[in-house]
């Protein structure tokens, strides 16, 4: 059994687990009770979709895909911090009902 | 022989790196709270796409692939806590309480 032929398989099984990652993540963004559930679902889900790129990186070859990712976790961050900064913002506004819900 | 061994070491860090994102996306569904569940999500999240992109720059072997990775994790690993940080902020602020906070007796 050759060492290619175990990263084969490997790379087989870390696709088939962070499948399983995301679905477990999209159910709590579907579940989350509250908004700042859903956005912490959402920066878990990039998180586990820069995993996936670096996966196929290795698959494929191409080196390229990591830039991707870079870019990638770039956005995710950005997005995090401008829905926190929503929250934050909407929190101050509305201080009669207290309390953010998702929908 | 050096690259059966390189091969095998990208291998078990695929593995590992993708047994703390899907322990990571475990926590996230069963923790009960919103900080418990940050505490999943941007620690084993972080490690778990650190590790993955090790394996990449590992498997490769070009040093640009290796300063490419090094630069994406060192920005994760900066981020991270500061996303979830702001996230927990503004989630007090909106009026969510930590889960132990709840038991307290009221006077």
């Amino acid at each position: 059994m050759s060492a290619q032929l175990v990263l084969d398989y490997c790379i087989y099984t870390a696709i088939a687990m962070l499948m399983l990652a995301m679905v477990l993540t999209s159910i709590r963004v579907v579940l989350g009770p509250t908004l700042a559930d859903r956005v912490l679902a959402l920066d878990q889900l990039v998180a586990i979709a820069i995993g996936f790129i670096a996966v196929i990186a290795v698959k494929t070859g191409y080196g390229l895909y990591i830039d991707i990712a870079l870019a990638l976790g770039l956005v995710g961050f950005l997005a995090t911090a401008a829905f926190a900064r929503y929250i934050y913002i909407a929190s101050k506004a509305s201080k009669n009902t207290g309390k953010i819900e998702g929908e | 022989m050096s690259g059966d061994i390189i091969s095998l070491l990208s291998a078990f860090l695929l593995l590992a790196g993708a047994l703390f994102s899907l322990i990571s996306a475990l926590g996230l569904l069963r923790l009960p709270d919103l900080f418990t569940r940050m505490h999943a999500a941007s620690k084993a999240g972080t490690a778990g796409s650190g590790l993955l992109l090790i394996a990449v720059a590992l498997d490769s072997g070009e040093w640009t692939i290796w300063l490419k990775c090094i630069a994406a994790i060192g920005f994760f690993v900066l981020t991270a806590p500061l996303s979830a940080h702001l996230l927990a902020k503004a989630a007090l602020a909106a009026g969510l309480k930590p889960g132990f906070l709840d038991k307290e007796p009221e006077t």
